[in-house]
């Protein structure tokens, strides 16, 4: 089953499968967050949100809210 | 006349292109602002070969030309209006090479406008860290472009980049892939309604939220024989705009870029490691805080006397040089006291300039953001709502315009009200020649009582902040979408000249902008306070000698007498004097109130109206300090600023909005008077009632 960008655990890495490109700002796309493209869960702030990503190579910090509209498949 | 050729910096932000800027025109530069709005516009002049000169606008960093912010407009509104003055002849591209496939997304954007453009891959010096190789050729190929691969840290490549630029007839106007293919049918008929114009400005136009000026999108949306699409639609079609990029700029990297993972050196893990740990994190930050308060206390205090002695002397040197009269009494106890009291706090400005430049410069800013979302958000702010309301600690008006990054008006609107509740450097010279009067000498744990006392008030304010915030989220009925996105960028040491350059403008537009108002301001207080209607002021001197003639008082005691009694009777004594019911409960006289009033303009003006007021008739060299410690009580006796009236007037001037261009720019940014008002009103009642309760509780 696929999972959401939220589930990541520190460390993990997976490929984006969708985006639901309507709940997510166009800027993040923009900055590589589009299907395909590999993801890694970097950091982890305190009480478990925002999370630090390395997407295709950007790093970045996306709220939980917005991950969970992200769908990716766990590498192992 | 040599030909001046224009040239448009772009790049996205963290790319280094402030220092591509810096190198190319060194000094030669000049920040503005765009007509009408409130973005930073950078300008610079510089020479190439062959005696070619070149005007450099550096553009707000972006991510791509689909603008989510008034900064980003700025670039694309330049670059599709062909008429602008500023229209570049050359768009240089900065990128950063390690975010080299990012950072491509937005020149190929560029290219689509057939816009003659240079890509400048900056950071060539971490190529070795990284194991990074490229193929510069195949790139300029692919790319049809001119690549000047370049290191600012290093100071390399830059005059290859000028020789590009000054050959830049040579450069391809052909875009590199055509994005039109992601509905050719819908782009057909887009070209048939308009076949005078370029497509992909075109499509610009129709997908952005904002407006064109003279291409406005209704005229588009008006004209157009063929139906425009819906919202999500359209951004549907933005998302595969967006994917065939990549899909280009991944095939072009394949074979013109290769990465050897096992080259990389790998600081950045170590550095998130501790600087976002949920201890270390936070204890570190707070730290870097407790350093820059101790170093703007401590530091700054001997370049600060030392200012303050050199006014004091040269406004008595001006006294007994210059023939006695008006002029020369306007000038020492008018201008010269009056710059004094804002001379004198550039060391403390520059200092906290300088801190904030280099946590930018580094990086960590991204990082404090990171690990404050969070508690933030409790509080109706962003993560991003941290960067205002520390950069808020300089001054309030850049703070104001930096949350402009924060994607939902909510928050945003939160962060611009509390922001001015930051203690802001204008307050500054308030507190410390305050806290100088009425606190104690002595030190606790090595920190001295007065410093303390200084982080107390920094605390303060931002606690004032974050309540209000809280509460203010809890009132406000805005619905708005709110999403969240930070760039974290690579630890970087900051480059001397970016970070001296920073502190350089940011102090002189501060003290050249404060210092008019200061100016015009102490001028006036000068006049009021050394004119005068009626017999009480203008027979000032006849009035005191018959009052005193019993008591034998020798010339220079007389001489006070009379001068204090002008001033009482001046048109500047009248108005204190008016007001003074309303603020006696608060432990001040009639010319502390003139004091506050003025510094409604601006609150830096408390001390140098004191200083005004205090040298009217006052022959004696001697600092503004010393003056204010000798003022009397008149109605307690006693010192006039001490303990009570000291912690109340430091928290008046820590709750009130005293500013009046921090007020315009609220109302720049939210276009409307509503918000800056009740910033105004709200913010003195507070300032009011808990002045007046320090005050009754502490007399």
């Amino acid at each position: 089953m696929d999972n959401t960008l939220d589930t990541l655990k520190r460390g993990e890495r997976a490929i984006i499968i969708d985006v639901s490109s309507h709940l997510i700002p166009l800027k993040l796309l923009e900055m590589g967050c589009l299907p395909g493209n590999s993801v890694e869960l970097v950091q982890v702030a305190p009480f478990s949100d925002p999370l630090y990503l390395n997407i295709n190579g950007s790093h970045l910090a996306i709220r939980k809210e917005t991950a969970i509209h992200i769908i990716i498949e766990k590498q192992v | 006349m040599s030909k001046q050729i224009n040239i448009a910096l772009i790049g996205n932000p963290n790319t280094g292109k402030t220092s591509v800027f810096n190198a190319l025109t060194g000094l030669n530069q000049k920040v503005g602002n765009y007509p009408g709005i409130t973005v930073e516009k950078k300008e610079g002049i510089c020479k190439l070969p062959r005696g070619v000169k070149a005007h450099i606008i550096d553009l707000p960093g972006t991510y791509s030309l689909n603008a989510s912010s008034l900064d980003e407009n700025v670039v694309i509104e330049l670059l599709l209006n062909k008429n602008d003055k500023d229209f570049p002849d050359v768009a240089v591209v900065v990128s950063d090479v390690e975010n080299l496939k990012r950072n491509l997304l937005l020149f190929t954007q560029i290219k689509d406008l057939e816009i003659p453009t240079i890509l400048v891959i900056n950071m060539a010096d971490r190529m070795k860290y990284k194991g990074i190789s490229l193929d510069i050729e195949h790139l300029e190929q692919e790319l049809k472009t001119k690549i000047a691969v370049i290191s600012t840290r290093k100071n390399e490549g830059i005059d290859n980049l000028k020789l590009l630029i000054s050959n830049y007839r040579d450069l391809s106007t052909t875009p590199c892939l055509n994005a039109s293919e992601i509905d050719t049918d819908y782009f057909d008929k887009l070209r048939q309604a308009f076949p005078s114009q370029l497509l992909y400005k075109l499509w610009l136009v129709i997908t952005q939220d904002v407006n064109f000026g003279k291409m406005d999108r209704n005229e588009v949306e008006a004209l157009a024989s063929f139906k425009t699409k819906s919202k999500s639609d359209l951004k549907r079609l933005q998302q595969k705009e967006t994917i065939k990029r990549y899909q280009f700029i991944n095939n072009t990297l394949k074979k013109g870029q290769t990465i050897d993972a096992s080259q990389a050196k790998d600081l950045r893990t170590k550095f998130d490691r501790i600087l976002t740990h949920k201890v270390w994190g936070y204890l570190i930050f707070f730290l870097i805080l407790l350093l820059i308060f101790q170093a703007i206390y401590d530091w700054s205090t001997i370049p600060m006397d030392f200012i303050d002695g050199v006014f004091a002397s040269l406004s008595d040197w001006v006294k007994n040089t210059l023939p006695e009269g008006a002029f020369t009494n306007l000038l020492a106890e008018g201008i010269i006291s009056g710059l004094g009291g804002i001379v004198i706090f550039i060391p403390q400005i520059a200092f906290l300039f300088l801190f904030i430049a280099i946590l930018e410069e580094t990086g960590y800013m991204s990082r404090v953001v990171f690990l404050m979302d969070r508690v933030m958000r409790r509080f109706g702010l962003s993560g991003k709502s941290i960067v205002p309301l520390i950069s808020g600690t300089a001054c309030a008006i850049p703070a104001i315009m930096a949350t402009r990054n924060i994607e939902s008006w909510k928050e945003r609107l939160i962060t611009i009200l509390v922001t001015p509740f930051t203690t802001c450097s204008a307050r500054l010279p308030v507190y410390l020649i305050i806290i100088a009067l009425v606190i104690p000498e002595g030190r606790f744990l090595g920190l001295s009582y007065q410093a303390l006392t200084l982080m107390l008030l920094y605390l303060l304010g931002f606690g004032a902040a974050v309540i209000s915030a809280y509460i203010l989220n809890k009132v406000l009925k805005i619905k708005s979408k709110t999403f969240f996105v930070v760039e974290m960028p690579n630890y970087k040491l900051p480059l001397f000249k970016n970070v001296a350059i920073t502190v350089l403008e940011k102090t002189k537009s501060f003290v050249f902008g404060a210092g008019k108002i200061i100016l015009a301001i102490s001028i006036i207080l000068w006049f009021l306070a050394s004119y005068g209607p009626g017999d009480a002021f203008n027979d000032a001197e006849n009035i005191v000698k018959t009052e005193y003639a019993s008591q034998n008082l020798n010339e220079e005691e007389l001489n006070q007498k009379i001068a204090s009694q002008k001033l009482e009777h001046s048109f500047i004594g009248i108005a204190g004097h008016a007001i003074e019911p309303v603020i006696r409960p608060l432990g001040y006289d009639w010319k502390i109130g003139i004091a506050i009033v003025s510094s409604f303009a601006a609150r830096e003006v408390f001390v140098g109206t004191l200083a005004t007021i205090y040298s009217v008739g006052n022959d004696d060299e001697d600092t503004i300090k010393n003056r204010m410690a000798g003022e009397v009580n008149p109605i307690l006796g006693g010192p006039l600023f001490n303990f009570a009236s000291g912690i109340s007037l430091l928290l008046f001037y820590a709750f009130a909005m005293q500013c009046m261009s921090t007020l315009a720019v609220v109302k720049k940014e939210t276009n409307t008077w509503k918000w800056p008002t009740l910033q105004l009103v709200i913010m003195t009642a507070i300032a009011y009632i808990s002045a007046l309760i320090a005050y009754q509780f502490l007399k």
